[in-house]
């Protein structure tokens, strides 16, 4: 990865009605946080035809309508704004996530201790005592990608992902920590799961994590996952918001 | 309340509309009619604004009817053919489908998208703004889900008689290169692999779907390495993995993601490269931003005077057609071109 991190960030064109501004090459909160800083000041001067912005880990994408935006000055806006921006310092809302660690929750446990030669309530301790950043939401709706993880549990991806994991997987893959949000395809690691849904459509709100949360997972017994479940189900978010 | 009842259709008929906004940062692809243009024609037809749900077919036509009332329906794009009981419907003209008859939509011919209005569009709940149906995320759509044989579509509103109208509007030019902004990451390929994207065919594999439409050519060559960390996506993205060959990214992309972009294709091109089926030959040209946007400006105008552009059909007057055909007030229009000239 030719990563840096770059003082003036790039406007880099993606066709006539979108454009990207990048701050870098780079997994970095420093960075992730100028994005989201950059996203919340043209929140405040949105200019016209401004159809949507996009936060992800290293940049903003901004999409606009071509026939109603005046692209130079937008772009004047822009280089402006992304000068001055300086990293978010305000983070969003920090949630407490309950998890059903290992067995039929979480398939992988058992192998990640092996690999890193550690017990299973050790990988458990190491994955519940870090506080997760939001990075972004993407691939799927509420599909949350957090950085965090504790160097000690980095596992490579699987070498053939699984065509399904269930809805509120909590995964690893590489240096990354997830939470599934719905039924997908995955090559990341499987340690257990919420009854949290990070989206749910019939639910106001729809989506409970945003990109500049922060996520802490606590451990719960299996015993109490129908009892969540169906919380969750009547529309409660389950997860908890912690002041940080 | 009036009903379009599906009697049959393909695996990937879906209800498809201007897409979802808003939601990208949440995860949620923006989804929508693969061809636009194709979809105003038909909601223009049947008077709706050019941005309502109809009912999207992919290659596999299917067939209808109606309960509970008539219904002015009409089916545009990738000259798919439209019959009401048997009696084809000419190409991009509305038509009355009454209860007790079938309405058949054939295979597409040209492309692979067309789209089926119905006036006055669906009486269904939109999920996140819109009724775009999105197979990953199962949103959107009749209760989340493609459609499929004894779907019923419940309807805003009944058919007023009238004449039929007609859309004299060239097909798209299906021939000049597909146009292109290079980026927003071109600068992960050498001078000699954007040549060589520029000036080579590339054919639509069979591996194209409303999600990205994977190319077979010659293999573009990345200058440092295909690996980025997942930034933004937009709609016409061309991303270029680890084999060189181009994906461009379609309606129901993903939000984000981890390869290069050399280009993006205009806007205006999209529901035209959207048309170009598996096994066909296309080819990129880069233009400047002026030149995309003018394009953009010119097919939005065109979208917004189809309705000045509908002409009424002029009926042979057989008996059948007096008694399906309401003429009371029909000034008749000597320019509008008959049925039998407009037959598919």
């Amino acid at each position: 990865m030719s990563g840096c991190i770059v003082q003036t960030p790039r406007i880099l064109p993606c066709g006539d009605g979108a454009l990207s501004v990048d701050f870098g090459n780079v997994i970095d909160p420093d960075v992730n946080g100028r994005v989201l800083a950059l996203d919340d000041a043209l929140r405040l001067r949105a200019p016209a035809g401004l159809l949507e912005t996009v936060p992800t880990y290293r940049s903003l994408m901004i999409q606009f309508d071509p026939t109603l935006t005046d692209y130079d000055a937008l772009e004047r806006l822009l280089t402006d704004e992304a000068q001055n921006v300086a990293p978010q310092s305000t983070l969003g809302k920090r949630w407490r996530v309950p998890v059903v660690y290992g067995g039929p929750f979480g398939i992988d446990l058992e192998d990640v201790a092996q690999r890193h030669g550690l017990s299973a309530h050790q990988v458990i301790d190491l994955h519940a005592q870090a506080v997760y950043r939001v990075y972004m939401i993407g691939f799927l709706p509420g599909f949350a990608y957090l950085g965090g993880l504790d160097p000690r549990l980095a596992t490579p991806r699987r070498t053939k992902p699984r065509a399904k994991i269930p809805a509120s997987s909590i995964i690893i893959g590489g240096q990354q920590a997830g939470v599934a949000s719905i039924e997908c395809p995955s090559g990341w690691h499987i340690l257990g799961r919420t009854p949290v849904r990070s989206y749910d459509p019939g639910r106001d709100p729809t989506f409970l994590l945003a990109a500049g949360d922060e996520v802490v997972f606590q451990p719960i017994d299996a015993s109490r996952w129908d009892e969540l479940e169906r919380a969750a189900e009547a529309g409660e978010p389950v997860a908890e918001q912690v002041s940080p | 309340m009036t009903e379009l009842v599906v009697k049959a259709c393909g695996p990937m008929t879906s209800l498809q509309d201007r897409g979802r906004s808003g939601y990208q940062r949440f995860g949620v692809s923006p989804s929508g009619a693969m061809d636009m243009r194709s979809l105003a024609m038909a909601n223009v037809l049947v008077g709706n604004a050019p941005g309502v749900a109809a009912i999207e077919f992919v290659n596999l036509g299917g067939s209808f009817t109606c309960a509970g009332g008539d219904l002015r329906i009409a089916l545009v794009g990738a000259g798919c053919a439209l019959s009401i009981d048997g009696t084809p419907v000419p190409p991009r003209t509305s038509a009355i489908l009454k209860e007790g008859q079938t309405a058949q939509v054939g295979h597409t011919r040209t492309g692979t998208f067309a789209y089926l209005a119905v006036a006055g569009g669906f009486a269904i709940k939109p999920q996140l703004g819109s009724l775009s149906f999105h197979l990953r995320s199962r949103l959107g759509g009749l209760n989340g889900a493609a459609l499929q044989a004894d779907d019923r579509l419940p309807c805003i509103i009944q058919a007023q008689d009238g004449a039929p109208v007609h859309l004299p509007v060239n097909e798209d030019d299906r021939d000049s290169p597909v146009r292109v902004m290079l980026g927003p990451q071109d600068d992960y390929f050498t001078p000699d692999a954007i040549r060589t994207f520029l000036d080579s065919e590339f054919t639509v594999t069979p591996q194209a779907d409303r999600m990205g439409f994977q190319l077979s050519g010659p293999a573009i060559e990345h200058a440092k390495g295909f690996n980025i960390v997942s930034d933004g996506i937009a709609t016409g993205h061309i991303q270029i993995p680890g084999n060189g060959q181009p994906i461009v990214l379609m309606r129901d992309r993903q939000t984000a993601g981890g390869y290069p972009k050399i280009a993006t294709v205009i806007s205006a091109d999209l529901d035209r490269f959207a048309q170009v089926r598996p096994g066909s030959a296309v080819r990129f040209s880069a233009v400047r931003r002026d030149e995309a946007v003018a394009a953009a400006r010119a097919l939005k105008e065109q979208i917004a005077s189809l309705p000045d552009a509908l002409v009424p059909v002029r009926f042979s007057l057989t008996t059948e057609h007096l008694l399906s055909t309401n003429l009371i007030g029909g000034a008749v229009n000597a320019l509008a071109p008959k049925m039998s000239d407009l037959a598919p």
